[in-house]
């Protein structure tokens, strides 16, 4: 061990570890209030709205994200003139704001497709049943589809968490400072390569942390559904 | 300025496309055969050995991929050079590519070995008693019953983890790898167009990925040839 290193970069890493999460935990949250309208323009009836989702969902997901980055990171950069007349500019100079808009498109692309599944795989009864007790199709949807469909995505939902806290070390690349980012600087100083393996015990220990903690929580939510 | 002339970009992308593509293509029979061991491992009647599998599979489908190649990388050089200085000084230099390619290999490895293990689990007894009964050898039996069964049920996922490889390539290019995306970032700093070119990056992929689609459906069919459907 190389304790030296440790105390310096240490405790950094940590706060690059407080980065991720942020990071993971703003873009999801954006992208599972994206994914919902993106999820029902799919599958609307006008073809307008289907087709936009389909292009929009098929770009996200097949891309990969560093290219993504780059778009928005990098790719802001050469309409700064029109950025600064709407005064947006400040925003995309941000590393940190540039990676949370673009993970944010990213995974609400992924989470649209979860929830299309898991709405089609609720069972066309269901719908009939609520229909023939005179429900109206909004309250079908919100009391009947809705919650079914979200136990159904449930545990895709927790590899898509998974998937964007590693998925968010790109950001590493485009200058912020997350645990990969702080790794990548205590390497260039130390020129140790024990900090790659510290940044792999943590990210294994969120990891798994998140897949445990989850179990849990399917357990609980679908505690009706098992027979005693 | 996407021209394959002398002043446009097309040859110079058209090259890390080229690269991405063999990386794509070099990694998958290495990514393949190291999860159908990782599969086998974790079916192991020695605990050990599955433990071992299950390990590898928990650590490597939970670190980052960007980590996996890094570690790869500098981890490869240390140990190569720590090897090679036993016999003499030379210094080590890890072949990107190689590096690369055993990186991208371990990760898709992981999750194949899970794909391999579903696909096992769902032939059933009844073949390996069919083929005993015929009086198959158990390597016939692997050759002739179980294999062909196995590349059907496997299909979809590996299918899938194909798509994710090829996307998981462009992470190789931190590692001065010259694949699509690295291509790109030096067409970007010298015309200053970072748009225009990492939206191209980002069709050519899309592109790989369409063309990939129509192969799998092509396997698929023929994977799929002696089953019939009602």
């Amino acid at each position: 061990m190389n304790w030296d290193a440790l105390a310096t970069y240490g405790p950094r890493m940590l706060q690059g570890l407080v980065v991720t999460l942020q990071l993971v935990a703003i873009s999801i949250t954006l992208g599972a209030l994206l994914a919902w309208p993106v999820a029902l323009a799919r599958m609307s009836r006008s073809r307008l709205l289907r087709g936009v989702a389909f292009g929009y969902m098929y770009f996200f997901r097949g891309t990969p994200l560093l290219a993504q980055t780059f778009l928005v990171y990098y790719g802001a950069g050469q309409f700064r003139v029109q950025l600064e007349a709407v005064g947006l500019w400040w925003l995309f100079r941000d590393a940190f704001f540039c990676c949370v808009l673009t993970f944010t498109l990213n995974t609400a692309a992924y989470q649209a497709e979860i929830l299309r599944g898991a709405i089609k795989a609720v069972p066309i009864g269901q719908r009939e049943a609520a229909m023939s007790l005179g429900l109206k199709p909004r309250q079908i949807f919100r009391k009947i589809i809705m919650p079914q469909a979200l136990l159904i995505a449930l545990r895709p939902l927790g590899n898509e968490v998974i998937l964007m806290i590693k998925g968010s070390s790109v950001a590493a690349i485009v200058t912020v400072f997350d645990l990969m980012g702080v790794t990548r600087l205590a390497y260039s100083r130390t020129f140790d390569f024990q900090v790659y393996l510290w940044a792999a015990v943590l990210y294994l220990i969120v990891v798994e942390s998140i897949r445990r903690i989850w179990d849990k929580i399917e357990h609980y939510l679908t505690r009706h559904l098992r027979t005693a | 300025m996407l021209s394959f002339g002398p002043d446009g970009w097309g040859m110079q992308l058209l090259q890390g496309t080229w690269l991405t593509i063999r990386l794509a293509l070099a990694t998958l029979p290495f990514g393949l055969a190291l999860g159908l061991a990782m599969a086998l491992a974790k079916r192991s009647p020695n605990r050990w050995i599955r433990a071992f599998g299950n390990a590898y599979t928990t650590v490597f489908r939970g670190l980052p991929e960007l980590l996996t190649i890094f570690i790869v990388y500098f981890g490869g050089q240390i140990a190569l050079q720590k090897f090679v200085s036993l016999f003499s000084d030379a210094p080590v230099e890890v072949n990107g590519f190689v590096a690369g390619m055993v990186a991208l290999g371990v990760v898709f490895s992981a999750y194949a070995s899970e794909v391999f293990l579903g696909a096992f689990n769902n032939i059933g007894r009844g073949q390996y008693e069919a083929a005993y009964a015929l009086g198959l050898r158990p390597s016939a039996t692997l050759r002739l019953v179980i294999v062909p069964q196995l590349v059907r049920l496997a299909l979809p996922g590996l299918a899938n983890l194909w798509l994710i490889l090829l996307k998981d390539t462009s992470l190789v290019s931190v590692i001065a790898l010259e694949d699509l995306l690295r291509k790109t970032s030096i067409a970007v700093r010298v015309t200053k167009e970072p748009f225009l070119f990492f939206g191209v990056a980002c069709l050519i992929y899309l592109a790989l990925s369409m063309i990939s689609s129509i192969g799998i459906v092509a396997i698929e069919r023929w994977a799929n040839r002696g089953l019939r459907r009602a």
